[in-house]
C-alpha cells in the first residue's frame, strides 16, 4: 500500500498541473449564478476543444482511436487536478465520453468509430440520452418505443414512440437510443440499440419544467423518424448488452473528485452562532459534519480501492454501484444540513451571496443524484444480488414475451 | 498509488483467521462466559508464539517490527472473532504507550515480554462515567494514589500504564498498594475491573505530551477490530437469511432483507477503506493521523453499530437466545464504541485538523 505518487504519477500530476495552470483558468464559470443552458453547453463544447488541443482528451481511450491509452490512475490524478477548477463540465460533454463513446468502442464497427469517436473527443458532437419512458424508468427493459424496417427495401428503421428525462437533448447533436426490435421475444432480447442524429425529421423534444426552475431534461417524441442501418450499434437484439456498457460507465463515472464536506465546514465556520461563536461551534453540527466527512472520506479511499482492483485486472463489478449509493444519499443529507446551518437566510440570502443559491440549487439537484443512473433501491438489490449472492426479486415477466405482457 | 494490502499483508491476515476459526469458534466463547474466565489463556499463549502479539514492536525488543497495517490486519481478524483475549489493551494501548514514551530501560523492561505474551499490560484510564480523564489521581515522590474504573483485563495484567493527567505511569500490580475488584462487565469476555491505588510504587514514563497521539493509534486498531466484528455480523446475517424461509421462500429474498444487508456492506466497505488508510498514514503519513484516526474511528463504529443490531434483528426471536451468536458483537460493539474516549472528542480530532475550523468552544 503507498499512497504518494511514484515518480512517474507525479510527473504526470506535475505536467497536468501545469497545463492547466495555463488553460484552466480562462474557462471557469462563474459562481453563485445560474447560466442559461446553450451557455453552458456552449461553454462545455469549449472546454473538451481545449483538452483535445492540449492532448487531454480521451486519457484512458486508446491510441488508435484517438486517446491517449494511458492509465486508469493517470485519469484520476488528471480528474482531481482538473477539479480543482470550476469547469463547464457536465451531461452535455459527459454522455458523449462517459456513455457513447463507451458502447460505441465496444460495440461499433471500425467505421462508426471513426466516424463518432474524434469528432466526440474534440467536443464537436454532443450527446444526449435516449432510454427512459414514462413507463420504463429503473425497469428500463420494459421500454416500449418501437422499431420496424422500412417497407422500402433500404434497410433503414422506422421508429415510434417517447422518451423521456433526455437531458440536454434539446442542444446536443446525437443521442444513444435503445428501442424494441422484437415484441414476439421475452422484453430483454427484443432490443436494438441505434445513434441517431438529433435533427432527424420526426424527433421532437420538449423541455420538462423541473422543480429547479431548470429544464435540461426533455421529453422526447419519436415520430416515424428513420434511422439509417448503419447507424445501428451492435447486432439487432442486443440493445440490452450495449445499455449494460452505458450504464456501467454511467456508475463507474459517478462520485466527485470536490469534497461536498469541506465548503460546509467553511461555511459553518462563517456563520455566527448569536453567542459570540459559529456555527462551528455547535455541537449538533460538528457531529453531523465530521460523521459525514469520515464518509465521505471513506468513499474516495473506497474509490481509490476498486481503482487498484481495476489496475490489477480485477472487475469490481457491482460494488462501484457502492460509490455512487453511498454519495447520492450523502450530498441530499449534508446539502440540507447546510441550509440549516445558514438558519432562516437559506431560504431567501440578499442578492450578492454567491454561496447560498448554489447550496439551495444543489440541495434540490441531490433528487437526481439518488435516482439517475441507478436509482438507490436497484443500487441496493444489485449490491445484495451481485455482491452478497442474495437472490433476485421475484419477477412477473421473467421469460414471458413482452407482447403478453399485461 | 497502490491502495491493496501486500501480499505479506494478506498471508497474515489469513494464518490469523485460520487460527481462529479452529481455537475459538462461538461455542468456545459461550463456555469461556459460562465459566466466566477472565480471558483465553490457551490462545493468547498461542498468538504470542505465532508473533501477532509482537507484530508491531521493535525487532531488538523481540517483536517483529512490521507496520501499524499489518497489526491493522491482525485486530480485523480478533474482532471478526470475537476473541476473548487483551490485545486492545496489552498491545495496542499499553505496549504502544511504553514503546513510545518509555524510556529505553522501560522498553527493554516491558516490551519483549509483551510482545510473547508472557506479560499482559493493561491501560488504566477512566475514572468512572464521563470521558476519559485521568485527573482523580495524585502522583507523588513515586507513589500513586486513588481509583481507576472501569479497567479492561485488569485481572490478567501483571503491569498497567495509567493516566495520571497528562502524564503515563507505570504500575506493577502485583504489589501490596494496589488493590483490583473485578466487575461485572457488559461485555462478558472481556472482564473490567476497579483498581484502586494506596501509595503504589510507580514510575512515570519520559516521553509528554504523547497521549493524543496514542489514542490515535490505538483508534486505527479499534477501527480494525470493529471493521473485523461488522463483517462476522455481516456474513452471520447473510447465513441466516439464506437459510431461513419464509411465507415459501428464502428470507434473503425479500428486499427489506436484502436493502438492509447492502446498507450493511456499503458502510463496511467505506470504513475498511478509512481503516487502511489510517493503517498506512499511522506509518507514513504522521501529519494526517488524527483525522485518518478519527475519520477511521467514526465510519468504523457507525458501520458496526448498524451491523450488530440488524444482524440481531434479521436472526428475529433466535437472536434473543444465548445459544444464537448475534449477541456477542452486540456486546463488544458497545465496548468498542466507549472504549477510548466519546463520539464528540473524535469528530473535534476530525474538524480540528481541517484548516480554520479549530472549536471555540470546547
Amino acid at each position: 500500500m503507498d499512497f504518494n505518487d511514484t515518480p512517474q504519477e507525479a510527473a504526470f500530476r506535475a505536467e497536468a498541473r501545469a497545463w492547466l495552470a495555463a488553460h484552466a483558468p480562462a474557462h471557469e464559470m462563474p459562481r453563485g449564478v445560474r447560466l442559461d443552458d446553450a451557455d453552458e453547453a456552449a461553454r462545455g463544447r469549449a472546454w473538451m476543444r481545449e483538452l483535445y488541443d492540449g492532448g487531454w482528451a480521451g486519457l484512458t481511450f486508446p491510441k488508435a482511436l484517438g486517446g491517449r491509452g494511458l492509465s486508469g490512475i493517470e485519469a484520476v490524478i488528471f480528474a482531481e487536478e482538473e477539479g480543482r477548477y470550476y469547469l463547464p463540465k457536465g451531461p452535455f460533454t459527459a454522455i458523449g465520453t462517459g456513455m457513447a463513446l463507451p458502447v460505441i468502442a465496444r460495440h461499433g464497427t471500425d467505421e462508426q468509430r471513426a466516424r463518432f469517436i474524434e469528432p466526440t473527443l474534440k467536443g464537436d458532437l454532443t450527446w444526449c440520452q435516449l432510454f427512459s419512458e414514462p413507463s420504463a424508468g429503473s425497469d428500463l427493459a420494459a421500454l416500449r418505443t418501437k422499431a420496424v424496417r422500412a417497407d422500402d427495401g433500404s434497410g433503414d428503421w422506422i421508429v415510434n414512440g417517447q422518451k423521456v428525462w433526455s437531458s440536454w437533448a434539446h442542444l446536443t447533436d446525437w443521442g444513444i437510443l435503445v428501442v424494441r426490435t422484437d415484441p414476439s421475444v421475452p422484453k430483454h432480447k427484443g432490443l436494438t440499440f441505434f445513434v441517431v442524429d438529433m435533427k432527424t425529421p420526426g424527433i421532437e423534444t420538449r423541455p420538462i419544467r423541473q422543480i429547479s426552475g431548470m429544464s435540461e431534461f426533455n421529453e422526447t417524441f419519436l415520430t416515424d423518424v428513420r434511422i439509417p442501418d448503419a447507424n445501428r450499434i451492435g447486432a439487432e437484439g442486443e440493445g440490452w448488452a450495449c445499455c449494460m456498457t452505458v450504464l456501467m460507465g454511467e456508475r463507474l463515472g459517478s462520485g466527485a473528485h470536490r469534497s461536498g464536506v469541506e465548503p460546509l465546514i467553511e461555511a459553518a465556520a462563517k456563520t455566527p452562532d448569536g453567542h459570540g461563536g459559529t456555527m462551528l461551534d455547535d455541537r449538533a453540527v460538528r457531529q453531523a459534519l465530521a460523521e459525514t466527512l469520515a464518509d465521505e472520506r471513506g468513499q474516495n479511499h473506497f474509490q481509490a480501492r476498486l481503482r487498484t482492483m481495476v489496475s490489477k485486472g480485477e472487475n469490481p463489478g457491482a460494488m462501484a454501484g457502492m460509490i455512487k449509493l453511498a454519495y447520492a444519499g450523502r450530498q441530499q443529507k449534508i446539502l440540507g444540513l447546510g441550509m440549516e446551518l445558514r438558519g432562516l437566510d437559506a431560504i431567501a440570502p440578499l442578492p450578492g451571496d454567491s454561496f447560498t443559491p448554489d447550496l439551495q440549487y444543489d440541495y434540490i439537484y441531490s433528487v437526481v443524484m439518488r435516482i439517475a443512473g441507478g436509482a438507490d433501491e436497484v443500487l441496493r438489490n444489485q449490491i445484495a444480488e451481485r455482491v452478497l449472492g442474495m437472490p433476485g426479486d421475484v419477477r412477473m415477466d421473467k421469460d414471458v414475451p413482452f407482447d403478453q405482457l399485461k | 498509488m497502490d491502495f491493496d494490502l501486500s501480499e505479506e499483508q494478506k498471508m497474515l491476515a489469513e494464518q490469523a483467521r485460520g487460527l481462529l476459526a479452529e481455537r475459538t469458534p462461538y461455542d468456545h466463547l459461550r463456555r469461556l462466559i459460562d465459566g466466566q474466565a477472565e480471558w483465553d489463556e490457551p490462545l493468547w499463549r498461542e498468538l504470542g508464539e505465532m508473533g501477532f502479539l509482537g507484530a508491531n514492536i521493535p525487532e531488538r525488543f523481540g517483536g517483529l517490527g512490521l507496520g501499524e497495517l499489518d497489526l491493522g490486519v491482525i485486530a480485523q481478524e480478533l474482532g471478526r472473532a470475537g476473541a476473548a483475549v487483551p490485545f486492545s489493551s496489552s498491545i495496542v494501548l499499553a505496549a504502544d504507550a511504553i514503546a513510545r514514551a518509555g524510556s529505553e530501560a522501560q522498553q527493554a523492561a516491558w516490551l519483549p515480554r509483551l510482545a510473547s505474551g508472557e506479560v499482559v499490560a493493561c491501560f488504566a484510564s477512566a475514572e468512572g462515567p464521563g470521558p476519559l480523564l485521568g485527573q482523580g489521581l495524585t502522583f507523588a515522590d513515586g507513589k500513586l494514589t486513588g481509583s481507576k474504573h472501569p479497567v479492561a483485563d485488569a485481572g490478567v495484567a501483571s503491569v498497567a500504564v495509567v493516566q495520571v493527567g497528562g502524564s503515563l505511569a507505570l504500575v506493577a500490580l502485583d504489589q501490596p498498594g494496589v488493590t483490583r475488584t473485578r466487575l461485572d462487565s457488559f461485555d462478558q469476555l472481556r472482564p473490567h475491573y476497579r483498581i484502586d491505588f494506596a501509595g503504589a510504587e510507580a514510575e512515570l514514563l519520559p516521553g509528554r505530551g504523547l497521549i493524543p497521539t496514542l489514542l490515535d493509534r490505538a483508534a486505527v486498531q479499534g477501527a480494525f477490530e470493529a471493521v473485523g466484528a461488522a463483517e462476522a455480523c455481516l456474513a452471520m446475517a447473510l447465513g441466516y437469511v439464506k437459510d431461513r424461509q419464509m411465507f415459501g421462500r428464502s428470507l434473503s429474498s425479500y428486499q427489506a432483507i436484502k436493502h438492509k444487508l447492502a446498507d450493511m456492506a456499503v458502510g463496511i466497505e467505506l470504513a475498511k477503506s478509512n481503516a487502511y488508510y489510517a493503517g498506512w498514514a499511522a506509518g507514513h503519513a504522521p501529519d494526517d493521523l488524527p483525522a485518518a484516526a478519527a475519520a477511521a474511528r467514526l465510519s468504523a463504529l457507525k458501520a458496526l453499530e448498524f451491523a450488530a443490531r440488524e444482524n440481531l434483528q434479521v436472526h428475529g426471536g433466535i437472536g434473543y437466545t444465548f445459544e444464537a451468536n448475534c449477541h456477542f458483537y452486540y456486546r463488544r460493539e458497545r465496548l468498542l464504541a466507549v472504549n477510548l474516549g466519546p463520539r464528540g472528542y473524535w469528530a473535534d480530532r476530525l474538524l480540528d485538523a481541517q484548516p480554520g475550523t479549530q472549536a471555540k468552544v470546547a
